[in-house]
């Protein structure tokens, strides 16, 4: 599902992006919200991490409890009101922020809701289609093979295909090995994966075994909810995947440990 | 309808342990999409055709009662019976009343899922009759004494060599090999020829009611439907009130999108209109015809924020592309209607207690409502499902009492911030050098089957005030 583009602001010397880094990122992952600020400030953004952002309420929302959805949406509105643009390394995140507040909230709130959906991107979708950023000179030949996980509401709520696999390529010199099934879930779905955890690792033993297929020695995707999904039935299984965000690749962020591995 | 689906873990468990049938139904979801896939894109304007699908429904539904008396009255016009059942139980009543009033002993049966919802074929044989189901799919089911697998291919989980097993025990034609798949078509041809003859009565079900003409349209791949219906002297046709449309050219229409994402044909290989009994002039076809349209809630659900529901036309696309249906099958949401739709439909045919996992049965991917060629949003139906679920009080308190204690904490973020900054470098000290926590306290649901990864040392937000702080300091 595609919103409808934000009018370019006229001309300014820096877009001012508000990052909001998710809770995954937040609490288990920095290096990813860490590598969107370097990402940003390579476009040439200044950018502003609210400090009172925690979770954008996706889990209560999706597991039927509005009454606890709302009020954290509402937060999150309210916290994001400010920004020229929003830019969020996840898609399912953006797909709750942009496509689902509007139809949680109601009355002015909606109307809020709807301003903010307008200026909120996902990470790839902001550096590909509304900054463009141009390919990387002299990057040196990637040295090692990527696979792609497509994450569902990014690709169906939000229409990212293209624009991860584009940065890898400007950016990284990386030319995506496709994943078979590639648009299938990977078994995360949020609480769905602690509900039924049987279920759910019968679906990302697929995935891993579809991505070790590739040959790739790298997963990567855009949403920490199925890395670490992926990533930690791989490591219980003893199966060798590195798991990383894209927004590590694109920073070229390799030196730490991957999703799920020491150090 | 019996419902087994408050057992949907248990079923689903036993499901994934019989390995040989779990990669059948891989190999079935990746040949179904791929079937249906080949068929849009060779299908120009499949957008443009569901969006007029739509409001064709969306307009059938909010006249519903004033399409179903025009459809009775020209169904009466044409000579046919027309009834209205309240539940599956008046249902079941009234066709077994036709056929006793006929003194009828056989009975053959075209694929109808409105007589698998409302169990017809159990309460006519508690009437001493003989019902012999003669689309192969149900045939097959029939004599493995099994429900439905899927709403369009019911034996889909069988192997040709159970299959062939199962001839072998129910027909009695000597020693005998199946070497190809054709071998089991050809037999099975030839036994259910026996049944159309002898039968007394023929019951089919029906794709589209066509309200101008009194109609109803039935497309098989067989042939078996047409038989039903002609050659028996009596013909009952069960359907459910939301069929009806209300001109031809709608049900015609729906027709294009039904079957390509149904099998990915363009077309059935039989579409067929019965318009009621035989004429003077005609040489064959039915003597009596009876229309038996069932509500069982639907009237309620049409009231319902649950009404989108009642636009499905049946194709079983969002069940070939569910990837939990591929994961367990469809016996495991135990009831007739399985998969995304199944899960929404289920609850509101029976109750929300009595099939509470089906609404959690689902990651809200949303490849269901991508591909439902009725445009159904049926992850919102189930999130929908499961906002009652957590209303009433039927999700565990265990789950509800968690997020409503994490959507608290979320709503203070110094003092989410504050306690997270000490979790989360606790939680990075004992995963240590490992890099990944094999267990966790209160997510046991999570660890049961993968490592959580551990966290990076301190939050970002930790990390991100220091950094400010230092900048600040220089």
């Amino acid at each position: 599902m595609s919103k409808p583009q934000q009018k370019q602001a006229p001309p300014a010397p820096k877009k001012r992006v508000t990052l909001f880094v998710t809770c995954l990122a937040d609490l288990f992952r920095p290096s990813v919200a860490f590598a969107c600020l370097d990402l940003l400030e390579e476009a040439g953004c200044e950018v502003v991490v609210p400090a009172g952002q925690t979770c954008c309420g996706q889990p209560a929302y999706n597991s039927g409890d509005r009454e606890a959805a709302i009020p954290l949406a509402q937060q999150v509105v309210s916290l994001l009101e400010p920004a020229d643009y929003v830019v969020i390394p996840s898609g399912s995140c953006t797909g709750m922020i942009a496509h689902h507040y509007p139809s949680l909230l109601t009355g002015k709130w909606r109307e809020r809701a709807l301003e903010v959906s307008a200026k909120t991107y996902e990470l790839t979708v902001f550096l590909q289609d509304i900054v463009g950023v141009p390919p990387r000179s002299n990057i040196a030949a990637a040295q090692t093979s990527v696979t792609y996980h497509d994450g569902c509401a990014g690709l169906r709520e939000l229409g990212i295909q293209n624009q991860p696999r584009q940065l890898l390529k400007n950016l990284c010199g990386v030319e995506v090995d496709e994943l078979k099934q590639s648009e299938v879930c990977c078994g995360f779905g949020g609480t769905f994966c602690a509900k039924m955890p049987e279920i759910s690792a019968k679906m990302v033993d697929e995935k891993i075994e579809n991505a070790l297929a590739t040959g790739a020695t790298v997963l990567t995707g855009g949403d920490l909810g199925c890395l670490m999904n992926i990533a930690g039935r791989a490591r219980r299984q003893g199966k060798d995947l590195e798991v990383r965000h894209i927004a590590e690749l694109l920073a070229n962020q390799r030196d730490i440990p991957a999703i799920g591995e020491g150090h | 309808m019996e419902i087994s689906s408050d057992t949907f873990l248990d079923n689903a468990s036993a499901a994934l342990r019989d390995t040989d049938k779990a990669k059948r139904r891989d190999f079935i979801a990746v040949t179904t999409t791929e079937r249906r896939e080949a068929a849009i894109d060779k299908f120009e304007g499949f957008d443009a055709l569901r969006s007029h699908i739509k409001r064709i429904r969306q307009h059938s539904l909010n006249n519903l009662a004033h399409y179903l008396e025009k459809f009775e009255q020209e169904a009466v016009q044409n000579g046919n019976h027309v009834h209205f059942a309240h539940d599956g139980a008046q249902m079941n009543d009234l066709v077994l009343d036709i056929c006793q009033r006929h003194g009828a002993k056989r009975v053959i049966k075209g694929k109808s899922m409105i007589t698998e919802e409302t169990g017809l074929n159990g309460f006519l044989e508690r009437g001493n009759l003989d019902v012999v189901e003669t689309d192969l799919g149900e045939y097959i089911i029939q004599l493995a004494g099994e429900t439905p697998s899927h709403i369009v291919g019911p034996a889909l989980h069988k192997s040709a060599d159970e299959i062939g097993e199962l001839f072998l025990e129910n027909h009695e034609l000597g020693d005998r090999e199946f070497h190809e798949t054709e071998n089991l078509v050809d037999e099975a041809r030839g036994v259910l020829r026996e049944h159309f003859l002898k039968a007394d009565v023929g019951i089919i079900g029906s794709n589209a009611l066509i309200a101008e003409n009194g109609y109803s349209m039935l497309v098989t791949n067989e042939g078996n439907g047409d038989l039903c219906a002609n050659l028996p002297d009596v013909l009952v046709i069960c359907t459910s009130i939301d069929r009806v449309l209300p001109r031809a050219e709608d049900a015609t229409a729906m027709l294009r999108l039904l079957v390509r994402s149904a099998t990915g044909q363009p077309q059935t290989c039989y579409t067929s209109f019965y318009s009621g009994p035989r004429r003077d002039t005609d040489i064959d076809g039915p003597v009596e015809t009876h229309f038996v349209l069932l509500d069982n809630r639907r009237s309620d659900i049409l009231t319902s924020d649950y009404r989108e529901m009642l636009e499905c036309i049946r194709c079983g696309a969002c069940l070939n592309h569910c990837p939990i249906y591929a994961s367990v099958g469809g016996h495991a949401y135990g009831s007739v209607y399985q998969g995304p739709m199944g899960s929404v439909l289920t609850p509101l045919l029976t109750s929300l207690e009595e099939s509470s996992a089906l609404p959690n049965a689902c990651t809200t991917c949303g490849r269901c409502a991508e591909v439902c060629p009725a445009d159904i949003p049926l992850p919102d139906l189930l999130r929908n499902l499961r906002q009652e679920e957590n209303d009433t009080k039927l999700t565990s308190s265990r789950w509800r009492t968690g997020l409503k204690l994490h959507s608290w904490f979320a709503r203070h973020p110094r003092l989410y911030q504050w306690i997270a900054g000490i979790v989360i470098p606790t939680m990075h000290f004992i995963a240590g050098p490992r890099g990944r926590l094999s267990r966790l306290p209160m997510a046991s649901g999570w660890t049961s089957k993968r490592d959580f990864p551990a966290p990076e040392s301190r939050t970002f937000m930790q990390q991100y005030n220091a950094r400010l702080r230092k900048n600040h300091e220089q």
